[in-house]
């Protein structure tokens, strides 16, 4: 199919607002009488609260309001569970979710205790210091192992043990494949996954107007339309008063996902109470402790194999860290259980999930969202499956990937979104041949690490494939509308975070249009401009709401083909929609433009049909029956310093399929832009707690975000593997590049130091400190 | 806190005078008392430099800054960078045409701390640029087309010169 924009490197349209300084973030909205609040938050990670005395911050000139959780009588609730467990036969699941402002007891260092009102955030500061909260200290969960000890304390003391949930899935029968199996490796295996850390902070403005009688709310969020149906709900009112806007949002990754955050319910509520516009910006130190983080899961992981590299079968054992609460319910956790699968033909698995709560912030999704933990596992169970028997690390893979034939391929166990887990489409070795050609992967092998290695260098090689989920349901909608300016206005209700939607959504409608992408414009995350839609989470923004917008401007050509046939006297086949305007192929003199249709479509006298919509508009939606699967292919060559055990990476090679790419620029970019975060989670970022459960990495100068110093130049090759789940082909791109790193690190590493020491890497991230003591330990063994 | 201090600072070509608190922070001053919006806080601890403006032509992080510093100071932020409204800015130019930003939260600070780097070093290598910019974190781009711009923004620069 040739086309005229979908496919293009077209440069962005959002771009000239964010370079000039013109675009609007939340904490950029300014109203007049506005308040200022913030938070004192528990300095305990598990405790009692036996009193809180506010009086010396109440006479504090400038301060307007002070609340704790008495103070929010019949609002004070939990907030709700957002997604509940999958229909699994005997699952076990408990839901326990945030509270507004902690109540009797705190959870996790963090949890707020009480919020401050005064005329300036300085003021506000001021009034948090001076309250006193006493807290009785209560011995904290912050093992995972250790919380479902027997005499572990119980953070919900209403459950008998710390379990928040437990699941099993299996497919086929795995006893039968040990049965069967040459090769049987069992590994103890840990990865941890950091937090997000978008360069922009969480923030909320709230303003009730009284005699409109509607409350507006700027929030960064990723779901404006939940939290606009949700805030109605609790505060009474109906959808139709709350306005909520997701403006420019400065990244999101996964946690301004999370529903409802505290300060969402509260800034509204306390903004109608003082009839004035309040503001909260979180600070940088708030964000580590109060925004969700990823964090670690432990697995008990077994392979079965033939002797010639087939797999038999696969399981897997482990434990996930939920927090302190769960309101997201089990989707990182099933993403780990189903992504383990990855790319391979595996005809057994049998995988036991357990769900802790511990005294530390909430896990939700950040970009991977779980899938990180499972790659890691297969991957790792692949390349010691490859060491015993002798083979390559390439050729292990390629034995085992699903072949092009078997899709659409059903690995027979529940996804995230409940649908069963069946990949759409995929042809994998193609992507493989064409990493390895890009890194020259034989002739490093055979020339070039010998060469380096007589040189008394450490270099090594690596090679990891993956898939990724994406482009889950259940919905999402938009409206398009030729207006009668020739302009089109196009609107989603998905929040955007820096995807490029304002390219890549009007590359759909110009597509079908033939209008100037100038011309169109877009507005995402308005509830007030459109009011139906999820949010922007699972890399779906392009497959759900772009398939949304691909619908209803089809619909549109299609009504503008339909009067033009009939002004033009011509059949509609013989029509072309181009440069705004609607010409007769034939007779190129014969042309309506589309400006003047709109003034007809929406006449002033006259009577339009009943059933008909007004003008060159049209609103539909698009609900996928299950996600699209994209995958990819990693490599990279890494240089070990034996002295300092810090790593230099000297090529990356990112091979990935999302099926059609609408804008390869945007890909590109959003490719990129995972591996460097991927970089940061295997060998840079961790969250610490102590024993005590205090985070001792609340700074960016304890929590190490790579820098341009750290992440190289990241080589691309793609092939487009259609989904044939929606009608623009497309999958999601946003998370895949972060998925496959930590894997492909440690692969590598080992490689290089393989003169050095024979390592096994079983946990992630790998620091220089920790490579140097995985090295010692491996060579005492020796 | 309620002493306040008269301070007189320009601020991309025009002369503000206000009165401040002392330990009003200067990204703060611009951002809320000067409503130039454009210059973002990342982390309020001189990290991330997101804050980036140029203090006397010097790249500085207004939020390791008090207003009270900046007076009698020239400042330079990102909306006064470009020409005029209907022209960007050749850095500005070379980020829209590289994709050098998604979520451009970073931006400003990026492109204020690469204008004084490209008017010293018209040439600048990848080490070079990956350098000046490593006190800049970006969150999105991984960097990459970050570097490309840098060089793309030299070429516009060298040529506009010439």
């Amino acid at each position: 199919m040739s086309t005229r924009y979908i496919g293009k490197r077209m440069k962005r349209n959002e771009d000239p607002r964010l370079l000039t300084g013109r675009a609007l973030f939340t904490d950029d909205v300014h109203l007049p009488g506005m308040l200022h609040v913030a938070f004192l938050r528990s300095d305990y990670a598990h405790g009692r609260i036996k009193g809180i005395d506010t009086s010396f911050a109440r006479e504090i000139p400038g301060v307007v309001a002070i609340y704790t959780a008495e103070d929010l009588g019949d609002y004070w609730r939990p907030g709700p569970l957002l997604v509940p467990p999958p229909p699994v036969e005997g699952r076990v699941f408990h839901a326990r979710t945030q509270v507004p402002l902690a109540r009797d007891k705190v959870r996790h260092v963090g949890e707020p205790i009480v919020m401050v009102v005064a005329e300036s955030r300085y003021i506000a500061e001021d009034a948090v210091e001076q309250i006193f909260v006493d807290i009785e200290p209560l011995p904290a969960v912050t093992d995972l192992e250790q919380a479902l000890a027997p005499d572990a304390p119980l953070i919900h003391e209403d459950l008998d043990s710390n379990l928040a949930a437990h699941i099993i899935q299996q497919k086929g029968d795995y006893a039968e494949a040990v049965e069967k199996a040459d090769v049987v490796i069992r590994r103890r295996f840990y990865y941890d996954h950091g937090v997000a850390a978008a360069m922009e902070n969480r923030g909320i403005v709230a303003w009730w107007d009284g005699k409109a009688e509607r409350l507006t709310m700027w929030d960064t969020t990723q779901a404006p339309v939940v939290i606009r149906n949700g805030i109605a709900a609790m505060l009474g009112l109906s959808e139709s008063q709350v306005r909520v806007i997701a403006p420019f949002i400065g990244g999101a990754f996964g946690p301004k996902i999370m529903m409802f955050y505290p300060e969402e319910v509260l800034l509204p509520w306390a903004a109608m109470q003082l009839n004035r516009p309040l503001k909260w910006i979180e600070d940088r130190r708030e964000n580590f402790m109060s925004t969700t983080h990823e964090r670690d899961q432990i697995h008990w992981a077994e392979i079965a194999l033939t002797k010639d590299g087939k797999i038999l079968g696969v399981k897997d054992e482990f434990i996930h860290d939920s927090g302190a609460y769960d309101p997201y319910g089990l989707t990182v956790p099933i993403n780990s259980q189903c992504t383990l699968l990855g790319s391979y033909d595996i005809p057994n698995y049998y995988s036991d999930m357990k769900v802790v709560f511990t005294n530390k912030m909430i896990v939700t999704p950040y970009r991977g969202a779980g899938r990180q933990h499972g790659v890691f596992v297969m991957e790792r169970l692949l390349d010691l499956a490859a060491r015993e028997l002798g083979m390559d690390v390439t050729e292990i893979r390629r034995k085992n990937y699903i072949p092009p034939d078997k899709f659409p391929y059903n690995n027979e166990i529940i996804y995230q979104d409940f649908a069963p887990l069946v990949y759409d489409s995929g042809n994998y070795e193609p992507l493989l041949d064409k990493v390895l050609a890009l890194i020259e992967y034989e002739k490093f092998i055979k020339e070039e690490q010998p060469k380096l290695r007589a040189e008394g260098r450490y270099v090594g090689i690596g090679v990891v494939s993956y898939v990724e989920g994406t482009g889950i349901g259940p919905y999402e909608g938009a409206r398009v509308q030729v207006e009668t300016t020739g302009k089109v206005n196009v609107a989603t209700g998905v929040g955007t975070q820096g995807q490029g939607h304002f390219t890549s959504f009007v590359q759909v409608v110009a597509e079908h249009l033939g209008v100037d992408p100038k011309d169109i414009y877009l507005v995402t995350g308005d509830t007030d401009i459109f009011h139906w839609g999820t949010g922007t989470f699972a890399s779906r923004g392009m497959v759900v709401a772009g398939n949304a917008i691909n619908s209803a401007a089809e619909r549109v050509k299609r009504k503008i083909l339909q009067m033009a046939s009939q002004e033009l006297e011509a059949p509609v086949e013989d029509l072309v929609l181009e440069g705004g305007f609607v010409r007769d192929q034939r007779h190129p003199e014969s042309f309506v433009a589309l400006k003047d249709l709109a003034v007809k479509a929406n006449p002033l006298r006259g009577a339009v049909k009943a059933d008909a919509e007004p003008g060159l508009e049209s609103t539909a939606y698009f609900g996928p029956e299950r996600g699209a699967t994209a995958f990819g292919t990693h490599a990279m060559i890494v240089e070990v310093d034996p002295e300092t055990f810090d790593v230099k990476i000297l090529r990356y090679v990112a091979g990935h399929d999302c099926g059609v790419m609408v804008n390869p620029l945007i890909v590109d970019g959003q490719v990129r832009g995972g591996v460097a975060q991927g970089i940061g989670n295997a060998f840079y970022e961790k969250i610490v707690y102590d024993d005590q459960g205090q985070l001792l990495t609340a700074s960016f100068m304890d929590y190490l975000v790579p820098t341009s110093m750290e992440v190289p130049h990241i080589e691309l090759v793609h092939t487009e593997t259609p989904s044939p789940l929606n009608p623009l082909g497309v999958k999601g791109v946003g998370e895949a590049g972060a998925i496959p790193v930590a894997p492909l690190f440690v692969q590598a590493v080992e490689n290089a130091l393989a003169p050095l020491a024979e390592l096994e890497i079983t946990e992630a991230p790998i620091s220089p400190n920790r490579l140097f003591e995985l090295v010692q330990e491996a060579r005492q063994k020796v | 806190m309620s002493q306040r201090i008269p301070i007189t600072v320009r601020v991309n070509g025009v002369t503000y005078q206000r009165e401040v608190e002392p330990r009003l922070l200067l990204s703060d001053f611009i951002r809320h008392d000067l409503g130039l919006t454009g210059t973002h806080v990342g982390c309020e601890h001189g990290v991330c430099g997101a804050c980036t403006i140029l203090f006397d032509g010097q790249p500085v992080r207004s939020c390791l800054l008090f207003a009270v510093q900046a007076d009698g100071h020239n400042i330079l932020t990102i909306e006064g960078l470009a020409p005029d409204p209907d022209h960007l800015h050749p850095i500005q130019e070379a980020f829209h045409d590289a994709h050098a930003l998604q979520c451009g939260f970073c931006t400003p600070g990026f492109v204020m701390t690469l204008k004084p780097f490209l008017e010293e070093n018209p040439d600048p290598s990848d080490e070079e640029i990956r350098e000046a910019i490593s006190g800049n974190l970006c969150r999105c781009t991984g960097y990459d087309h970050i570097v490309d711009a840098v060089h793309l923004a030299a070429d516009k620069m060298k040529e506009a010169s010439s």
